[in-house]
């Protein structure tokens, strides 16, 4: 009898081998980098080859730019981003007082412009909070993923890593069938990777242009056939603290190049 | 307006060959590609690009859809004297986009 | 025991292969002229020779929508021998046409590298024009592997 569950034909036989592929817990994280062909990574190595800088040098000019009522610019609160920028992507998401919830990067770029310029948030996969992801992300390129040490993450993390492990969809797969069981298998022509967080935002040839983890996150959802957090739920935010410990130690690559 | 990243080394030796790296930020839309509403979207790709070295033309390409979203463009000049080299990116829309770099031969 | 009882197994295997050769046709039908026609077009329906040109692009690609590659031409690259023009062309695209490339002396190095889009599985061509009017090319096989999950817009 043909297995109820296909995508592509493929996934099935490659499913039922899990109990003999190998989990993260017997390596060390792999950057998805390490997956791509020279090719892939050879653009994304190269900041006259990699289009992401596109959005890089559009996020410089817009963390210049005065905003909303209080016409301030980014840098007239933090300064040089090169300095007050470094490291701070490798520690996000990180935890919010006064919301008293985690916030990534872009969550804290909105109520950096709602509570000190008095602006309106950006859309979350607009041009605009890309460059500007991508332009403090890049701040910490090469650095390692550090996630902070802070107990008040505690609760989103457990929620994101009971996320990853959830089921979901009507193929009924959780990130970790494929993430952390089958990372060194193949999913129909592709390399199935460790599913991790450090080269965020990133330029997938897919897209042909720079998209966000949550992005990536959706299309997987997309693809075990589940309904999809909307952009920006506690939900993602609780995924990207957990993955971000999971990515502890692997350089930030932003912005990296995928397929 | 598309921004551009152009990579020419500051300076070079006389008769030396350096190469020259070119990319724009272009969604080079095939025209082939469906909308919503099963509408196409309508073709809009930069279909010419020059490189001038002073008044001289030494590099020019004509590109079609098949060229990938953001073109990137490396190629070979024989350095001879100082000067500005230009790059040129022309749209179908016939919008012309315009980058220069400096080069010291010695 | 079989449902036709008549059929023999030698019979079943030429049906099988009847069956294949049958399959086949429509994918060599799908091969459109154009690549060869284009060719044709950009060499004023000289020969492109092989040789002399260096087509370099991976034999198998993660995504079509950029594929990069080099094309290296032997030349001196000197005003009484040099490469004119550089074209690429696709065969299974909806349009032939990928670029063409004009070369002077002044650029010192018949050397040129982009990147590409590839529909599907096909082959690329390269073909150089010299100075003396002669073509010279190289042909390459890419394998173009789909991403198993893709994204619905």
């Amino acid at each position: 009898m043909r297995p109820a569950v296909r995508c592509f034909g493929l996934a099935a036989p490659l499913l039922l081998a899990a109990s003999v592929a190998h989990g993260i817990e017997q390596g060390e994280p792999r950057s998805g980098i390490a997956f791509a062909s020279p090719e892939t990574r050879a653009m994304q190595a190269d900041d006259t080859a990699n289009p992401g800088l596109f959005w890089v040098l559009d996020g410089e000019q817009l963390w210049a730019k005065r905003e909303g009522a209080a016409q301030k610019s980014c840098g007239d609160c933090h300064g040089a981003a090169s300095a007050s920028m470094k490291g701070i992507a490798a520690r996000y998401p990180a935890f919010d007082d006064k919301t008293g919830q985690a916030v990534d990067l872009t969550g804290r770029i909105n109520l950096c412009r709602t509570r000190h310029q008095q602006a309106t948030p950006l859309p979350h996969e607009g041009k605009e909070m890309l460059a500007l992801t991508a332009f403090v992300g890049f701040q910490s390129r090469g650095l390692p993923m550090a996630p902070p040490a802070d107990p008040r993450l505690a609760p989103a993390r457990a929620q994101g890593e009971a996320l990853f492990t959830q089921r979901m969809g009507q193929l009924d797969l959780s990130c970790a069938n494929c993430h952390e069981a089958n990372w060194q298998g193949r999913l129909g022509g592709s390399p199935i990777t460790q599913g991790q967080s450090n080269a965020y935002p990133l330029y997938r040839l897919e897209w042909q242009g720079l998209g966000s983890l949550q992005r990536r996150m959706r299309a997987c959802m997309v693809g075990v056939r589940a309904e999809p957090f909307d952009y920006g739920a506690p939900e993602f935010v609780a995924l990207e603290a957990f993955l971000a410990t999971r990515a502890k130690g692997l350089p930030v690559e932003t912005p990296g190049v995928r397929p | 307006m598309p921004r551009t990243l152009i990579n020419v080394p500051k300076t070079a030796k006389a008769g030396e060959i350096v190469e020259v790296r070119a990319m724009i930020a272009h969604p080079m839309e095939t025209g082939q590609r469906m909308g919503v509403n099963g509408a196409m979207i309508p073709r809009d790709i930069v279909n010419r690009f020059v490189c001038t070295y002073g008044s001289e033309v030494v590099f020019a390409a004509d590109l079609w859809p098949a060229v990938s979203a953001n073109p990137f463009l490396s190629f070979s000049l024989r350095a001879k004297e100082a000067g500005v080299i230009t790059f040129s990116w022309t749209e179908d829309s016939g919008a012309v986009h315009v980058a220069t770099a400096d080069i010291t031969v010695t | 025991m079989s449902p036709i009882p008549h059929l023999k197994r030698r019979d079943v295997l030429l049906g099988a292969a009847a069956g294949l050769a049958v399959l086949a046709l429509p994918a060599r039908a799908m091969a459109r002229p154009e690549m060869q026609e284009a060719v044709k077009a950009f060499t004023k329906g000289a020969m492109a020779q092989e040789g002399r040109v260096r087509l370099d692009l991976s034999p198998i690609v993660e995504n079509g929508n950029a594929v990069p590659l080099t094309v290296d031409v032997e030349s001196p690259m000197e005003s009484a021998d040099h490469v004119r023009r550089i074209a690429l062309f696709n065969e299974k695209n909806p349009q032939a046409d990928i670029a063409i490339f004009h070369l002077s002396p002044a650029s010192g190095r018949a050397r040129i590298s982009t990147r590409i889009r590839l529909a599907t599985s096909q082959q690329v061509i390269a073909v150089a024009e010299m100075s003396d009017g002669t073509y010279w090319s190289q042909t390459r096989d890419v394998v173009v592997t789909l991403a198993a999950c893709i994204e619905v817009l």
